[in-house]
């Protein structure tokens, strides 16, 4: 008799790019378990300040506990200082979160998206456990073996390693960039089971200026004709 | 201690080559390989969570055998489920949400029971619809009551909706898995508020989404391919039970623990209707089941 066990991995992919005054955060939308479908309209993203938004995957009943526990905390953060959190502020909490549960693990993968105290575009990347880290650009989730080395590819990073330190965040405009994550979830889709290009959540962000569309299906072949813009 | 901690590293080892197969109960058929490092790390704090616990459980220090993990004997817990209802499936259509379920209750590979209904009201806006262990669905049912009484005590002319209810349902069943405890359910839970209709399921761990349709168990392997084709916006009410009717035809076809009595639970902005049980007409006369044993050795 097999154990229970009180993990699940949900898939799904999500990818962020950082720029000048911009950052985009996208995910795709399908829930699955195993080789099933749950749910082909689940959002992976989720906003937790005016400048800071949580792209996860990897269990979703952790990403709701996660993400619950992030927006109460920034209540009671709006609460006692008067103002909006910022996004490398919720980068650290969101490091001690997921470390706080060290020994039984948050199973979700992170990404981090927002604009810093100078406007700049900000990505923090995270593992399980709370391991983080400032980046130009990242992918989590199942599909981010397949996103990362095309985005190291495309976006050509500097070495964190260079002295004097240089900016990572690219120079890309910002319909280059959503172009190039519309790529990278295309690419994605074709060879990994649990991410679907049908229907990818967008987030740019220009100062504070949101907007969502969805994605064409960029394979005709599976005889989709979901098409949604506007 | 010094034994605990090589055992872990044991356990950790031993873990990180294989591949685990999670317990086949009704639709979780998930495999979970080590492949990726970050996994390992999450496998090895877990493995090492796990032995803390049993570490410091006071039954350990009694055993004869120095065994990591409690056994089952010892555990005050559901670790398998024993009176199992089979699946439930739900859709929403023009007026609210139909919710179908059987009414068998499995011990085993044993039919025991077959007056079990496994849907009930929950204040004035919801159905809860659950599969697996019975016992289990009836506690929620208590937990809900004392929610849905506590609510209505407040006397201020609001009433929980099941956007309310599935939420707290989420939690309840997050912080059973939590504890290691789990309700061992997948709940469904439908309703409308205000005219505006929601259905949503809750898996034993925590797992929680909605959707226009869904169905526990067997149902998400049979019965949601058919809703997936054939469900569409604004189903009139005979159109939506003849479409449930169908998948709980598959059903009762093809799952070993399904009853042919059924119930079909509607929900809308008036209150709540649960239909008497009745059974689904059934074809048996294909050819090939008329001589079955037609050409065999012996026959």
């Amino acid at each position: 008799m097999s154990r229970f066990s009180p993990y699940d991995n949900n898939g799904g992919s999500c990818v962020a790019i950082a720029g000048a005054d911009y950052c985009v955060i996208a995910s795709d939308t399908r829930m699955s378990t195993g080789y099933n479908i749950l749910t082909r309209d689940h959002s992976k993203i989720y906003k937790l300040a005016d400048k800071c938004i949580l792209a996860s995957s990897g269990f979703q009943a952790d990403m709701k506990a996660l993400q619950k526990l992030l927006a109460a905390r920034h209540l009671i953060y709006q609460h006692q200082h008067n103002k909006q959190m910022s996004c490398p502020a919720m980068g650290q909490l969101l490091s001690n979160t997921l470390y706080y549960k060290r020994f039984f693990p948050y199973y979700t993968f992170n990404v981090l998206g927002g604009l810093d105290n100078e406007g700049k575009g900000c990505v923090y990347t995270y593992d399980a456990v709370g391991s983080y880290e400032r980046v130009g650009y990242s992918a989590q989730g199942s599909g981010s073996v397949l996103i990362m080395p095309f985005l190291d590819n495309q976006l050509k990073s500097p070495s964190p390693l260079l002295l004097p330190a240089q900016d990572a965040v690219t120079p890309l405009s910002q319909s280059e960039a959503i172009d190039l994550v519309k790529t990278c979830f295309a690419s994605a889709t074709e060879r990994d089971i649990h991410t679907v290009s049908s229907r990818v959540l967008f987030l740019p962000k220009y100062m504070v200026y949101l907007m969502f569309f969805f994605l064409l299906p960029v394979m005709p072949s599976l005889g989709n004709v979901e098409n949604v813009a506007f | 201690m010094q034994r605990g901690r090589s055992d872990v590293e044991e356990l950790a080892e031993d873990e990180s080559g294989e591949e685990l197969l999670l317990s086949s109960d009704r639709s979780r058929q998930a495999h979970i390989t080590s492949s990726s490092s970050a996994e390992a790390s999450l496998r090895l704090a877990f493995a090492k969570f796990q032995s803390t616990v049993s570490a410091h459980s006071p039954m350990e220090s009694n055993q004869a055998k120095p065994s990591l993990l409690a056994s089952e004997s010892d555990s005050q817990r559901t670790l398998s489920p024993y009176v199992t209802g089979t699946s439930v499936v739900a859709l929403k259509y023009k007026d609210g949400i139909l919710m179908a379920a059987d009414m068998g209750g499995s011990y085993g590979s044993t039919l025991r029971y077959k007056s079990m209904s496994r849907m009930t009201p929950v204040g004035k806006h919801s159905l809860l619809g659950a599969s697996g262990e019975i016992s289990d669905f009836q506690e929620i049912c208590k937990y809900l009551d004392e929610l849905i009484l506590h609510d209505s005590m407040w006397d201020d002319g609001n009433s929980l909706g099941p956007k309310e209810v599935h939420n707290y349902l989420t939690r309840v069943m997050y912080n059973r898995r939590n504890k290691f405890d789990p309700f061992w359910n997948s709940l469904v839970l439908g309703g409308v508020k205000k005219g505006e209709k929601y259905l949503g399921m809750v898996s034993m761990i925590g797992l929680s989404f909605v959707d226009d349709h869904v169905a526990t168990g067997f149902g998400n392997h049979l019965a949601r391919p058919i809703l997936r084709d054939e469900w569409r916006e604004d189903l009139s009410f005979e159109d939506g039970v003849k479409l449930l009717e169908k998948c709980m035809r598959v059903l009762l076809y093809r799952d070993r623990s399904a009853v042919n009595k059924l119930q079909i639970a509607k929900i809308t902005e008036e209150g709540v209707t649960i239909s008497q049980p009745y059974s689904l007409k059934t074809f048996w006369g294909f050819t090939a089941f008329n001589n079955p044993t037609a050409g065999a050795e012996g026959s």
